[in-house]
């Protein structure tokens, strides 16, 4: 039997005293495009940062591809993997935040080559040839050479989105990509998310527009207190929820 | 009354203040790219999650910023051959100009770096560089940035306390001229004059330094 892309078997974390991750498991599988959804607090960016280490976490496990994430387990002594490694595991992954994150005193395609010369060791022409690519594909090619200070929110995320995919990762993370933007400007994002997905890019995403989520998702997963309540097709669940926290979830959530 | 300005004796012995004030930029100069090091790593040390790391640096920047720095060159200069560290009095200034700036470099450099998002840090992260790439090609170009105003006028200041170098008979600007003055008794003269060259040199440092600041200034 083939890995799976991503596998999540009884994760745990806490900040501090209180418990944030109470026991997830989760898999997905190459192609995949899941959301993840659920109220404010109920852990689904702290799940997206345990994924790529962001988050240091006590419990359970995270697999990519087969590949035990972050720590390593020796005569029952559980201990974080060398920062080398732990760098090397995290380009498996592409990561899009809320806040966009670019490098403010670098150009829009100085922002995507960075990593491709230092992580990926691409000689400088092409790792522009490879940049200059990404920013076609989400149409700020003629941008490249803009500051973030230039660019309105919404291309600045796309120049952020450019900058995860092109190091050609095996699973995309997005969290809340849109949820910093003028209404506006959300649809822009979104059509480029879309866009990757219909190439079969493997996504997770959370997300509050769960009109997106319904539309674009094979798998919906909804997080609540910390454990995944209910998971599914959307066209499944959304108009029937088995759990009575989804039904209320969704009844609060707008869809527009 | 009846005192005349006379500046001849000055213009005489002007190359003797001009190689003063040449050595007293070359003594900042290298004390402040020493002092440079010193204070990234100590700001960087002072910011740790390790105590280990920040209390040597906050005692080092608590001792440095509370003596004053006349105390600090007679010490290194005096003290130190006793416990027998031998060096020479343009060594042993440069080397106390460092350490004393380091701890004020520290501090800002500290500012600058607080000021910088902490999600760069792990936008840097996610593509997969390591926290020493993150540093040089992140962090510090934009800490550089965010403390450019004052590291210029702390640059200002450090090249003004070279002037105290004359207390270890370093012959720098405010040396020659005591020399002067007190070979030729032109006491008024000898020190406006110095004390343009200071006002002159300070001024120009200003201007590169806003250069520096335009030229480095992210468009928007
Ligand atoms: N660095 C931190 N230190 C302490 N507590 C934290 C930290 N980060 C998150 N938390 C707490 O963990 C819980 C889950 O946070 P998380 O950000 O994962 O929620 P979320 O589902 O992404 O919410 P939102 O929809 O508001 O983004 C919250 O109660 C939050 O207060
Ligand atoms: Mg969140």
């Amino acid at each position: 039997m083939p890995d799976h892309l991503l596998e999540i078997e009884d994760l745990h974390k806490s900040f501090g005293e209180t418990e944030v991750l109470k026991g997830v498991d989760f898999t997905m599988d190459k192609g995949d495009v899941v959301s993840v959804i659920g109220s404010s607090g109920s852990g689904k960016t702290t799940l997206l940062r345990c994924i790529n280490m962001l988050e240091e976490f006590e419990g359970g496990t995270i697999r990519i591809e087969g590949e035990v994430i972050g720590y390593t387990t020796a005569g029952g002594h559980r201990r974080r993997k060398p920062e080398k490694e732990i760098a090397r595991q995290r380009a498996l992954t592409g990561m899009a935040f809320q806040q966009f994150n670019l490098f403010p005193h670098m150009s829009a395609i100085d922002n995507v080559t960075l990593g491709l010369i230092k992580v990926k060791k691409l000689p400088k022409e092409e790792a522009r040839a490879v940049a200059m690519r990404w920013l076609d594909r989400v149409g700020l090619g003629e941008r490249a050479g803009h500051y973030p200070g230039q660019l309105s929110g919404g291309q600045q995320q796309r120049v952020a989105i450019a900058r995860a995919i092109a190091m050609n990762p095996h699973l995309m993370l997005f969290d809340e990509v849109t949820s910093a933007l003028d209404p506006e400007l959300v649809n822009e994002v979104l059509q480029v998310i879309r866009s990757l997905a219909e190439d079969g890019m493997s996504m997770l995403l959370v997300t509050h527009e769960m009109r997106f989520a319904h539309e674009v998702s094979d798998i919906v997963v909804f997080m609540n207190d910390g454990v995944i309540a209910e998971m599914g097709n959307p066209r499944e669940i959304f108009p029937n929820p088995s759990t009575r926290r989804l039904a209320e979830f969704l009844k609060t959530s707008s869809f527009n | 009354m009846g005192y005349t300005l006379n500046f001849d004796a000055v213009w005489r012995s002007f190359d003797l203040l001009l190689a003063g004030l040449a050595l007293g930029l070359a003594l900042a100069f290298a004390a402040i790219l020493l002092g440079c090091v010193i204070g990234l790593v100590t700001a960087f040390a002072l910011l740790a999650k390790s105590r280990m790391a920040r209390m040597p640096a906050g005692l080092y920047v608590t001792i440095i910023r509370n003596t004053p720095i006349l105390v600090l060159i007679l010490f290194t200069y005096f003290a130190l051959p006793e416990l027998g560290i031998r060096l020479g009095k343009i060594e042993s200034f440069i080397l106390t100009l460092a350490i004393y700036s380091g701890a004020y470099l520290a501090e800002v450099f500290r500012g600058g770096l607080l000021a910088i998002p902490p999600g760069l840090r792990e936008a840097g992260l996610a593509i997969g560089l390591t926290e020493m790439q993150i540093r040089t090609s992140i962090i510090v170009p934009l800490m550089i940035r965010n403390v450019l105003p004052s590291l210029g006028s702390t640059i200002i200041s450090l090249f003004k306390d070279t002037s105290l170098a004359a207390a270890i008979a370093v012959p720098e600007l405010t040396f020659e001229a005591r020399k002067i003055n007190v070979e030729t008794f032109r006491v008024i003269e000898t020190w406006i004059v110095a004390s343009l060259m200071y006002v002159a040199t300070c001024t120009a440092l200003a201007a590169i330094m806003r250069k520096v600041e335009q030229r480095l200034t992210v468009p928007r």
